[in-house]
């Protein structure tokens, strides 16, 4: 099998989608720990020494160019399968199968998928785009990651918007996670036990911590 | 189960050839009985149509026993109708209530355009099989089926996955228009048995190649396949698929 055989057949995509996708899964851990040191309530000192961390040292910014490009090939993949998909019914049903045997969000993953880029153009222009500037792209000084945390999330349709992109994330992974394990080829019931549960449990716990973030801080529910 | 006779209205595809626009008909058919079958009451609605001067509504049949793979009606929104794990040749009338309004559909996928009202073609699946749906043996006295020991839970994998009849719901099911689920239990039903090991990596090579330029979809997983397959094909034969592909690029020679 030749690299192009390998990658670019309709099972070669999926494999990249998968990778890619078990890539941003390793990403949101990440991401939401480190984000979950708001809630230490001291005024943001931990969040900071952890944003700090992320932000002024070589490895995990190298890492950020890989996670970059991980997330552009998961987009472009992820888009281009969902269009080429839609191109081949031709003349579509008069009625349609709808539910019966597949869920809505597994049906809709480039829908979400859209919902999500939509979101993260918002999020990195609140965040990552004014920090990096700040730092001149590279080590130089951070802003307050805490305090621009404050201000952004003060504003009450940011705030929706951030819940509503974490719902469509909750909804991505409820499908992809698991279709990420099975696009790798875990096939026995055992193991589809797993990440059965896993998958959904993951899910739920990271998009609601993250949608939790916004909302903390409408509320005033941090000092 | 009681039996009842019932009249319907059926609404079904009517396209003179390939190249017909093609569009939706009504009919009426009156004292059907529950105890036939959805074929007999089409039958029934041809008898009419031909006496009555008009062409019959062709659609594909052959045993009409569940086990040949050619009928192929999308029934209500569903391939092979209301019931599950069942062919379109094994629905009874006693799935449909008097006074019912029934529409009926083609497969609908580009890879199987129709050819005449509800027959589409499938030929893009015996390619897919050709291109690697078989095994090679010498020729000379058949070898005693024993003489292979074969782990019995795979060999039960192996049955399972050959149960696939070809007939395509997987494919009018699916919302990417995939052979995914037809495919790997091609694949499967072979891999997971000695006598398909000699051609293991190219088959899976040559069969994925052979679906993808016949312009099926990619799968994306959602299971639709799965809960229309009137032989009730698990879906975890597509991850297997996929570990047989992503093993074969590492693995094979070439
Ligand atoms: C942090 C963000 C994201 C994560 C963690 C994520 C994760 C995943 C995972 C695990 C899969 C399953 C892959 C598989 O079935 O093998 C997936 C599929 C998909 N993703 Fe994402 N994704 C993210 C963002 C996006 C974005 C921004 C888009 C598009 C604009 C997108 C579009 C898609 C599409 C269309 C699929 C379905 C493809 C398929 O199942 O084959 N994703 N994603
Ligand atoms: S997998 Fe099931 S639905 Fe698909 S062709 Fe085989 S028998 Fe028909
Ligand atoms: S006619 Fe043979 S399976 Fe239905």
């Amino acid at each position: 099998m030749t690299w192009k055989q390998v990658f670019t057949s309709s099972v070669g995509k999926k494999l990249v989608m998968g990778f890619t996708g078990i890539f941003l899964i390793l990403f949101l851990i990440v991401h939401v720990s480190l984000n979950a040191c708001i809630w230490a309530n001291d005024g943001g000192d931990m969040f900071n020494k952890g944003a700090h961390f992320m932000g002024a040292n070589w490895v995990p910014r190298i890492l950020e160019i890989g996670l970059f490009a991980g997330l552009i090939i998961h987009i472009i993949q992820g888009l281009a399968l969902e269009l080429s998909n839609r191109s081949k019914r031709g003349i579509g049903y008069a009625v349609n199968y709808g539910n019966k045997g597949s869920k809505w969000y597994s049906r809709s993953m480039g829908l979400l998928g859209t919902i999500i880029l939509l979101f993260l153009i918002l999020h990195l222009s609140n965040f990552w785009f004014p920090n990096r500037s700040h730092q001149g792209f590279l080590l130089g000084e951070e802003i307050n990651l805490y305090q621009k945390m404050q201000e952004v999330f003060s504003e009450l349709w940011v705030v929706i918007v951030y819940v509503l992109g974490c719902i469509s994330l909750g909804y991505h992974l409820a499908h992809g996670f698991q279709s990420a394990f099975k696009t790798l080829g875990v096939h026995n019931k055992r193991w589809h036990a797993l990440i059965s549960i896993v998958g959904y449990s993951f899910s739920i716990i990271v998009a609601l911590m993250f949608a939790l973030m916004p909302l903390s801080f409408y509320f005033g529910w941090i000092s | 189960m009681e039996h009842y006779n019932m009249n319907l209205t059926l609404k079904i595809w009517r396209q003179k050839n390939k190249d017909d626009k093609g569009g939706f008909q009504s009919y009426q058919v009156k004292d059907i009985s529950s105890e036939m079958s959805f074929l007999e009451m089409l039958d029934v609605l041809n008898e009419q149509l031909i006496h009555s001067g008009q062409d019959p509504i062709a659609f594909d049949h052959d045993c009409r026993e569940g086990i040949c793979g050619m009928c192929s009606l999308y029934i209500n929104g569903k391939p092979h109708g209301e019931w599950k794990g069942n062919t379109t040749c094994q629905l009874h009338m006693r799935a449909f209530k008097d006074g019912e309004t029934v529409t009926i559909e083609p497969w609908r996928a580009k890879a199987f355009p129709v050819i005449k009202d509800l027959i589409v073609d499938r030929s893009p699946f015996d390619r897919i099989i050709q291109a690697g749906g078989y095994i090679s043996v010498n020729t000379g006295n058949a070898v005693d089926g024993n003489s292979l020991p074969i782990n019995k839970d795979k060999a039960d994998a192996s049955f399972a996955a050959a149960m696939c009849i070809g007939c395509g719901a997987c494919v009018a099911a699916c919302k990417n228009s995939s052979a995914m689920l037809f495919l790997s239990a091609k694949v499967a039903h072979l891999a997971l048995l000695p006598q398909g090991e000699p051609e293991r990596h190219s088959r899976v090579m040559n069969m994925v190649a052979q679906m993808d330029k016949e312009g099926f979809g990619a799968c994306t997983n959602t299971g639709a396949c799965e809960a229309t397959c009137p032989k009730e094909i698990s879906i975890a034969n597509i991850a297997r698929l996929n570990l047989e592909y992503l093993t074969a690029s590492i693995v094979a020679e070439k």
